[in-house]
């Protein structure tokens, strides 16, 4: 089977899932979102108190499962780490928060596409302009530098997370936070989400579909690679809420689930949210995967993810479908300042000790 | 001798880019990259084969080297 149609098919089965877990009680336009789910967990675990979104959810359970399994059964988990860690968990962070003015990552932006939601147009041209600056930087000499192998420990710790949820999510402590009202309410049943989370996990992890990395491919070295699955969660997705969820089908800017119309702010949100992506190598759900096969850097990530969107919510910065908010878009100027700064501050240092170098070596 | 480039360690997309750079610099020279992750040996073969290269993968243990020649 070629490439192209192996990809389409990797990203078919994601496309095709998120539309079931749709059906199946998700959020409107949310079968699968990963900032979404994280910021739900964080809500779960008490680290914010927006009552409408607190939830364990078992999709992101589910991804580190799949995902941690099938690494291992094909000999790709490897503890590793020491990558820049403190600069990833404030690229995770900003790029979170990024998201959740937009109100989505950016797997949710195709979903919601895939939807009749135009509002993600916008939200993707930004996230493509985010994704043409980071290659900028990539392309001046931008590295978060080498990563070196870790105790073998180390690796184990994100997918001992993951259990450590699932049992949260299965006795509920009373120290644990679920939604009765509002989108954390909504919800697949847990097997299904957990089960269809597992497959998404395992097709990630062996296709390495990653939504920045189809973008940032194209863009930079016209591989088309992994735009292929994107087109193939696009065209799946599309074509099963079609089917499945053809109530909710339809096209336009207004009255879209869990989404708002501020174009200025849906364009510069995904800006910073795929900035941050090509910054960090990966988008959210590529960091999470990375994260289940020993990447402790990814790991990392994650953890600025869930504490950005404990912050979002505590700070007011996430939007709701009436819009973004001031805090909001203060916070996302911030965060593409403090990125733009941090990008270029690395490529100086770079350089400067790549001139060094050669002056050393002009020397001996 | 080949020209060799250590890309172990370093997270995705950079072993390629630093693949491309190197293929550009000397575009008729052979190549030898070292990676220690089975997603930089999938990425750089993707891209050499598509700019006319032949690669030859060997492994050893947890670390790749890819032979890349025109």
């Amino acid at each position: 089977m070629g490439g192209k149609r192996k990809m389409f098919i990797y990203g078919g089965i994601i496309g095709l899932i998120a539309a079931i877990l749709m059906k199946m009680g998700n959020p409107g336009n949310m079968g699968i979102c990963v900032a979404c789910f994280y910021r739900d967990i964080a809500g779960a675990v008490g680290l914010h108190r927006a009552e409408v979104v607190q939830y364990i959810r078992p999709e992101i359970i589910g991804f580190i499962f799949g995902a941690f399994i099938i690494s291992i059964v094909k000999r790709d988990f490897k503890s590793r780490g020491g990558s820049s860690t403190l600069i990833r968990f404030f690229l995770g962070f900003f790029l979170v928060i990024g998201a959740l003015v937009f109100l989505g990552c950016p797997l949710r932006m195709i979903l919601r596409l895939a939807n009749g939601d135009l509002n993600a147009i916008i939200g993707l041209v930004g996230y493509l302009v985010g994704i043409f600056i980071g290659i900028q930087f990539l392309k001046k000499g931008y590295t978060l530098g080498r990563s070196i192998e870790q105790n073998k420990i180390s690796g184990y710790i994100v997918p001992t997370m993951a259990v450590v949820l699932l049992i949260f999510l299965v006795i509920k402590p009373a120290f644990i936070f679920f939604s009765t009202e509002g989108p954390g309410s909504m919800k697949a049943p847990v097997i299904l989400s957990l089960v269809l989370g597992m497959v998404v996990g395992a097709v990630l992890q062996r296709s390495r579909i990653c939504t920045a990395g189809g973008f940032r491919d194209a863009m930079l070295i016209k591989d088309y690679h992994f735009l292929w699955g994107i087109i193939g969660i696009f065209i799946v997705n599309l074509i099963a809420n079609l089917i499945l969820n053809f109530d909710s089908f339809h096209i336009g800017f207004a009255d879209q689930p869990v989404a708002h119309s501020n174009h200025l702010w849906n364009f510069l949100s995904m800006t910073l949210a795929g900035l941050c992506s090509v910054l960090l190598g990966g988008c959210p759900v590529r960091q999470t995967i990375l994260a289940s096969e020993g990447d402790t850097d990814a790991g990392v990530t994650i953890l600025g993810v869930i504490v950005g969107a404990a912050f979002s919510h505590n700070f007011d910065l996430a939007s709701s479908p009436k819009g973004a908010t001031p805090n909001g878009k203060i916070a996302v100027i911030i965060g593409i300042v403090f990125v733009l700064i941090l990008a270029y501050g690395i490529i100086k240092n770079n350089n400067k000790i790549k001139s060094q170098n050669k002056e050393v070596i002009k020397n001996a | 001798m080949p020209n060799i480039l250590d890309a172990r360690g370093r997270s995705c997309p950079e072993p390629v880019i630093m693949t491309k750079a190197a293929i550009e610099s000397n575009p008729k020279g052979s190549l030898q990259v070292l990676v220690d992750s089975h997603v930089a040996v999938e990425n750089i073969t993707r891209f050499v084969t598509g700019k006319g290269y032949n690669v030859n993968v060997e492994q050893v243990n947890e670390e790749f080297t890819l032979n890349i020649k025109k």
